[in-house]
């Protein structure tokens, strides 16, 4: 306790110890503790399964931790029912009542708290006029786009003036055009009111975009809770490295580690020299993780620098504003370079090369 | 510019229909064998019980001379002698040819006594009487012939169709004048038998709802093996038939029955409850028997409403109660409306249970209906009151829509 008072002082959410299982055989979430600031905008990434969210399910309080306590602004919540908590919720379908209209809709938490009708009619006022959706506000949900029902969820959740405000893949059900736009919509929704956001997603472009704090979620285990550049940049293990962004991972044994670097002999063939991120130590099997822009191609026994492996190239692939290329480097027939616009013209199937990466490029991460 | 390329010579409307045309014959052939069904079996018997509600052909038949006779006839006294003598001349005639006895049983609809002056009259007549003494002769053999009455009863039932049937259905009747006044007391029986009819259809709607509410929220919300294994002893009482679930009741509510029995056991009562032969049995019978019909609609809505309406409901600050009542309860109306209808709408036309397990009070238009139509031959009064018991039941399904299509809020298109 004493070590975490100043986190709680700051923290406005702080899960401790939580557990949870449903059948009492197999955990969900198996160990976690997280503080979230106020003001903050965290993400809970990770696949599905992997108990992101269970987590914000137990943090609206719609399932209760089977182990561990849940603090919100220092007050313990774990057992205090879902509409006593004040947290403002955005539903994966919106969950919009279809029953009322966009004006009801958003006066709905407002006349439960029993506020005065001028009061409400005020708010809902301003609420609609952030949506910017002022004239539809006698329409029913069901006459509304998808992206206008989503808008209309995210001004309901906020118009109580919530301390914190979920989101459970909100964005899911939008085309990829409107999901970037509602993404920016977000976060300046987020930067203008200053609220606290937990945000639950299984797109990694999304949390990169919008997150202060991205939380990797794996196995009902927080992998790492870092900035999106820090998880993109610097991963601690294998499962981020691979779940965040675009990776080539390539297999071997550590031969020498000295501080910060290692060598690394590749099951391939050939040896490396490698940032021992997350390495056991000499002898044991890693898994180096090296992002496709940070390679560059050469000649067949050309390049310079440690890291020189011969490769084949299976295929270019043009994607309009880059163009990405195809390798058989060390036994892995995916390993993917980053080319400017063009930079594929010289490149043909079957053709060898020289990729080269800079030992600060190359993490060695825990075997896979 | 498009559009006026493409539309070339034939108008665009023509070609889509041209090009729609196949696949209406298409639907309308697969609706056809139904379609003949519902003519054969719905339509013609129905359209048949509507005309005979208003046919009334017997007088007009038999006795065409009295019919013409009368057509002028003002009503204010006595007819003349030319209908005195069409009348003796209708009476032999159809006394020969045996069409008077249903012009004797349609009189005597109008006023009890009739039967027998029209009969006896008849029976007596042997020869036309000479030209001019054919009142006397009339009179002197029943003296109702000297009455309005009895001539402004064969006006009225000269047809072929008249109102007779449908104002006897709704206790009223034309008087002298033809102006439309209430039946007697003592033949006035209908309405109060359409106000019970209705009371207990309303009664066993209400039973209904109330204990199906909790049972359709509890399948719709259990896990999915419970709610079969619940779905099951929902759908139980259709395996059985109507009459063996309605003596069961009797079974188990008569005087000496199994719940007597019990609570005389337990001590909570020393002389047998009353609960068959009465309402209390009605009520019983039909809420057990119409039960299935408002927890099935009902569940088909409450499936539908995701339980996330309900989260972000109490999400947004709302106790458990007030979801319930704001967000929940108005998502079930489109149901609790389809069961509610459909409750009523059956328990209206119930017959069986009320003739077993009610009491003499407790009989409900159907009864009547049968009685009129197996007992008395009396169709056109049978008719008449199946034909109001359906213009109500029409009335009310109609209500229905209007009320469901006011709250019609999924969206999307107005049709």
């Amino acid at each position: 306790m004493d070590g975490g008072m100043t986190v709680t002082a700051q923290a406005l959410v702080r899960f401790q110890g939580i557990q949870k299982t449903y059948d009492g055989e197999h955990l969900v979430v198996k160990s976690l503790d997280l503080d979230i600031a106020r003001g903050e905008f965290v993400t809970l990434l990770g696949p599905s399964g992997s108990g992101k969210t269970t987590t914000l399910m137990m943090l609206a309080g719609f399932e209760v931790p089977t182990h561990g306590e849940i603090y919100l602004d220092g007050r313990p919540i774990k057992n205090m029912p879902p509409h006593k908590r004040d947290i403002g919720m955005v539903f994966q379908n919106y969950a919009l009542f279809p029953h009322m209209t966009v004006a009801e809709n958003l006066a709905f938490p407002l006349s439960v708290r029993n506020m005065l009708k001028s009061d409400i009619a005020r708010r809902v006022d301003e609420a609609l006029e952030m949506i910017k959706l002022q004239p539809l506000r006698n329409r029913r949900p069901g006459q509304l786009s998808g992206g206008q029902q989503q808008r209309v969820a995210l001004a309901r959740a906020l118009v109580f003036n919530p301390q914190l405000v979920l989101m459970d893949e909100p964005l899911g059900a939008l085309d990829k055009r409107l999901r970037e736009h509602m993404q920016l919509e977000i976060k300046r929704i987020h930067e203008t009111t200053g609220i606290t956001v937990v945000y639950v997603t299984h797109d990694q472009g999304e949390a990169l975009t919008m997150s202060d704090r991205i939380a990797v979620f794996n196995d009902g285990i927080i992998q790492q809770i870092d900035s999106p550049d820090a998880l993109y940049e610097r991963p601690v293990n294998s499962f981020v490295a691979n779940f965040i962004g675009e990776n080539n991972a390539l297999s071997g044994v550590v031969e020498n580690l000295q501080q910060p670097n290692c060598t690394v002999r590749l099951d391939g063939g050939g040896t490396v020299v490698a940032l021992a991120a997350n390495v056991e130590g000499v002898g044991r099997r890693t898994t180096l993780s090296i992002r496709p822009e940070r390679v560059t191609l050469a000649p067949a026994d050309g390049g310079d620098g440690p890291n020189r492996l011969p490769a084949v190239v299976l295929e270019t692939i043009y994607l309009g504003d880059h163009a990405l290329a195809v390798l058989e480097v060390a036994g892995n027939s995916e390993f993917m370079v980053k080319l400017p616009p063009g930079g594929h013209a010289g490149l043909s199937h079957g053709q060898a090369v020289t990729v080269t990466f800079r030992p600060e490029d190359c993490r060695a991460l825990d075997a896979v | 510019m498009v559009a006026a390329v493409a539309t070339g010579d034939i108008p665009l409307k023509r070609r889509l229909r041209r090009a729609e045309r196949a696949r209406q014959f298409r639907a309308l052939a697969l609706v056809l064998p139904l379609l003949a069904f519902l003519m054969f079996t719905f339509l013609i018997p129905i359209g048949g019980m509507l005309w005979r509600s208003v046919e009334d052909p017997e007088v007009g038949q038999a006795m065409p001379r009295t019919v013409a006779a009368l057509s002028g006839w003002d009503g204010k006294e006595v007819p003349g002698e030319p209908a005195f003598a069409a009348l003796a001349a209708d009476l032999r005639q159809s006394y020969q040819d045996r069409s008077i006895a249903g012009v004797a049983k349609r009189l005597n609809y109008v006023s009890n006594g009739l039967r027998t002056t029209v009969m006896g009259t008849a029976r007596k007549i042997r020869d036309l009487p000479a030209p001019g003494t054919a009142r006397e002769t009339l009179v002197a053999m029943d003296p109702a012939w000297g009455e309005r009455a009895t001539w402004s009863a064969l006006k009225g039932a000269s047809g072929p169709v008249s109102d007779f049937y449908l104002l006897a259905a709704l206790d009223l009747k034309r008087n002298m004048e033809g102006s439309i006044v209430s039946a007697p007391e003592e033949q006035s029986i209908y309405v109060d038998v359409f106000g019970r009819t209705f009371g207990i259809g309303l009664g066993v709607t209400a039973l209904c709802l109330i204990l199906g509410f909790p049972v359709a929220y509890l399948l719709a919300n259990l896990p999915a093996g419970q709610s079969n294994l619940l779905m099951i002893f929902v759908l139980l009482p259709f395996w059985t038939s109507l009459l063996v679930r309605t003596c069961a009741w009797i079974v188990l509510l008569q005087g000496e029955g199994l719940i007597n029995d019990l609570l005389r056991w337990v001590g909570l009562i020393d002389e047998p409850l009353r609960m068959i032969y009465n309402r209390v049995g009605v009520f019983v019978a039909m809420t057990h028997v119409l039960l299935p019909f408002m927890i099935l609609p009902l569940y088909s809505v409450m499936r539908s409403i995701s339980p996330a309406y309900m989260r972000a409901a109490t999400s947004l600050g709302a106790p458990p109660a007030v979801a319930f009542l704001r967000i929940y309860l108005p998502q079930t109306i489109p149901g609790m409306g389809a069961g509610c209808l459909l409750v009523f709408i059956l328990a209206i036309g119930y017959y069986i249970t009320p003739a077993l397990v009610g009491g003499a009070a407790d009989q409900m238009i159907s009864y009547f209906i049968a009685f009129y139509t197996t007992d008395t031959v009396n169709w056109g009064l049978a008719s008449a009151l199946g034909a109001v018991l359906l213009v109500a039941t029409m009335l009310l399904a109609m209500v229905y829509g209007k009320l469901v299509h006011g709250q019609q809020n999924t969206g999307g298109l107005k049709n």
